[in-house]
């Protein structure tokens, strides 16, 4: 099982998320993670999605995909083709024996402190999934109280663009 | 000029080269049908006896003809009606534009009467489909609606409107009708690939079925067995595409498809196919599905290349452009050793063909076959007479044989068969069974009031047979619930709805039935009485493969 990224184009209409997430449900690809957005054009909105499956699973996805007409361009992420970032809010219980080694590995990964109580101290971290991930197994050995993220967004290197490869 | 949202409804459907449409009225598609009934002198509406009747007619109407079948429903229990006939034209990629009346948009989302979500609940199983939100949307819509049911593989739209967009006024202005995306061959990279693959096989096998039919690629096929010097396969969904007296031609494969053919395909190094999906009734066991054959797919939808099964090379194009640009980097060649082979298949499928006396499903058929004329259209409905009709008709023109393959639909039949009527122009024959027909004989009351000749016939063994053979083999004649044990008399129905026929228990007196069936002028049923025990043979068991194969009763 690998994990794999995609960003899909859609037309920008009500129930196309839904038109998009029907086709992953009815073929039983599991979402690990998804984010949706409007892009430079009104018309066009854009979903990053990821799922694990295998290589054919992954092709077969993305055919599927090109079948219904709202989407309108598709493009594999991966780390060598792009740049991608992930937003992380985790709260954790402030707890004076352990508070000076949370904030040192905060501090170490870049988190940035958004909230703190006498209870409870909340992070903020953007980075590459994979480095959120650290940081969460990281918080582990301590008293996480809950975690919210959003899903990669990722855009490519350089100056191609997802709209360039509009095939249709 | 401002018309009102019903009117240009109408209008774009004629636009389109729309002159019947499929449907019954209802509360939230009233202005539709007072337009229909203001234009009725350039659109024929055939209504029918239920919704489910009316899809199954567009859908056998559109697989007639090749264009878009159009069946009309009103809101709610109106349009989830339609949904078995929508699906049923989905898994086997018919161009069928269902539309639908709404509540009024002000009332969408607050549970109205007869309300439903019939964009959301139809998701899976059409193409597109769409809410026109505003009158002005409308006519882009349907046009983009037939478009796309035409392009690339073909497939079900749904147009759902609301009350109000059917009342409220825009300015319409005329288009020509709209032309699906262009086809397109595979490219040549992927050409040269298959050429090589090809010209490298001694033992070819071409194997067709529903694609090939879509795309009229006909004549194609035959000039590639003709270079190839292959022997020629189908899917279920392929019947009709070539003569059936072709002498290169086997028949169906797969489940219940011929002996010499399925062997054929089993034993060939190359497997040559076009416009095909490989579902699980083609394979058996994928694993052991001809092991020893490199597989060229041509398929115009790209998803369907190694979906199921491998292929060496998958070629996303047209079938007809793809072959026109394959042909000339093909070597013409002689496969004299498997040609010997293949005959010795068709001779060992002689010995075990069914030349039993009396009024069996085969003789059934053959008599049947006899009536037929060149154009003449046969629908089926599902189960063991489906397979019988399927293994025994002859069929001289394609888009002849009009039979729920992917989704399996019983109860299409009828519909169907009066759809092809329309379609052909000509008088339409069901072949059914009595559990089939008892699903949707009510629209015995649209062929009598329409006055559609349609020949019914009915393999009537008093038993669900497909299901039994399957509790025979599989289920130690465990019989539950497949003993229909029902007393209707099918010639007394026939006659209360208007129509006429007759009982048959010979095979003298079914071809006595057919001469009067085929020159009545309204439709014709004849119940034939076959034996319960029946098998349809040969068969793979499922997930089997053609180690497995049962040829006759006791291997």
């Amino acid at each position: 099982m690998n994990r794999y990224t995609v960003a899909v184009l859609v037309r920008n209409q009500f129930g196309v998320l839904n038109r998009v997430t029907s086709m992953f449900r009815r073929r039983q690809f599991n979402i690990s993670a998804l984010t949706v957005s409007e892009t430079e054009s009104s018309l066009l909105s854009r979903i990053t999605v990821s799922f694990d499956g295998e290589e054919s699973c992954k092709q077969q996805l993305i055919n599927q995909l090109y079948k219904l007409p709202d989407v309108r361009s598709i493009k594999e992420i991966t780390p060598a083709n792009s740049i991608s970032c992930e937003l992380l809010l985790i709260k954790m219980r402030n707890d004076p024996a352990t508070r000076n080694d949370i904030l040192a590995a905060a501090d170490a990964f870049g988190a940035v402190t958004v909230d703190y109580s006498k209870d409870s101290v909340t992070f903020r971290l953007t980075d590459e999934s994979r480095k959120l991930d650290d940081f969460i197994n990281l918080m582990r050995d301590y008293h996480i109280l809950e975690i919210c993220r959003t899903g990669s967004v990722s855009l490519e290197k350089g100056a191609a663009t997802i709209s360039q490869t509009i095939n249709f | 000029m401002l018309l009102s949202g019903a009117d240009i409804l109408v209008l774009t459907l004629l636009e389109q080269g729309c002159d019947t449409v499929f449907g019954y009225p209802g509360g939230q598609i009233l202005n539709v049908y007072d337009s229909l009934y203001r234009y009725s002198d350039r659109i024929r509406h055939i209504l029918t006896a239920h919704e489910q009747g009316a899809a199954h007619a567009a859908d056998g109407y559109a697989r007639a003809t090749g264009r878009p079948g159009v069946v009309i429903s009103t809101s709610g229990p109106g349009a989830t009606n339609l949904v078995t006939g929508i699906a049923t034209a989905y898994l086997d990629s018919v161009p069928l534009i269902a539309v639908c009346g709404n509540v009024p948009t002000t009332q969408i989302g607050s549970d109205s009467f007869q309300e439903i979500d019939i964009t959301g609940i139809t998701l899976p199983i059409t193409k597109h489909n769409y809410f026109v939100g505003s009158v002005e949307q409308l006519a882009p819509t349907i046009r983009e609606a037939f478009a796309l049911a035409m392009s690339g593989r073909p497939g079900p739209v749904l147009i759902d409107i609301p009350k109000d967009v059917q009342i409220a006024q825009c300015e319409y202005t005329p288009a020509p009708p709209a032309s699906p995306e262009p086809p397109r061959a595979a490219k040549e990279l992927r050409l040269r690939e298959a050429a090589d693959i090809i010209n490298a096989a001694s033992r070819p096998f071409l194997y067709f079925g529903g694609g090939l039919i879509a795309s009229n690629a006909e004549e194609e096929l035959l000039a590639l067995a003709e270079t190839l010097d292959a022997p020629i396969g189908c899917s279920l969904m392929g019947l009709s595409a070539i003569p059936t007296a072709h002498p290169r031609f086997l028949g169906m494969q797969g489940m219940h498809g011929h002996y010499a053919s399925s062997m054929a395909m089993h034993h060939a190094d190359l497997i040559l196919s076009l416009g095909v999906r490989f579902n699980d009734r083609v394979t058996g066991n994928r694993a052991k599905f001809a092991t020893g054959a490199k597989i060229v797919h041509i398929d115009v939808d790209g998803s369907e290349l190694s979906k199921t099964v491998n292929a060496a090379c998958g070629l996303r194009g047209d079938v007809k452009l793809t072959l026109q640009g394959l042909l000339p980097l093909l070597k013409p060649k002689k496969n004299p050793e498997w040609s010997e082979t293949v005959a010795r298949f068709r001779r060992e499928e002689e010995e075990t063909l069914d030349h039993r006396d009396g009024l069996t499903p085969r003789r059934a058929i053959l008599t049947l076959n006899r009536h037929l004329g060149k154009n003449t259209a046969v629908a089926t409905d599902v189960g063991q007479h489906q397979m019988w009709a399927a293994q025994n008709l002859t069929f001289s023109t394609p888009r002849r044989f009009i039979s729920s393959g992917g989704l399996g639909t019983m109860g299409f039949g009828l519909g169907a068969a009066i759809g092809a009527a329309f379609g052909t122009g000509e008088r339409s024959v069901l072949v059914t069974g009595d559990g089939s027909f008892g699903m949707c004989l009510n629209e015995l009351a649209t062929a009598v009031s329409h006055h559609i000749p349609v020949v019914i016939l009915l393999l009537n063994n008093g038993v669900l047979g497909m299901v039994r053979q399957w509790q025979t083999l599989f289920f130690n004649k465990h019989y539950s619930n497949t003993v229909l044990d029902r007393k209707t008399d099918f010639v007394a129905l026939a006659r209360a709805f208007g129509a006429d026929g007759e009982a048959v228990s010979t095979p003298e007196a079914l071809d006595e039935a057919l001469t009067r069936g085929f020159a009545a002028e309204g439709p014709y049923v004849i119940d034939c009485a076959i034996d319960k025990d029946e098998f349809v043979l040969p068969m793979l068991p499922p997930g089997g493969s053609m180690d497995d194969i049962i040829v006759r009763l006791g291997d």
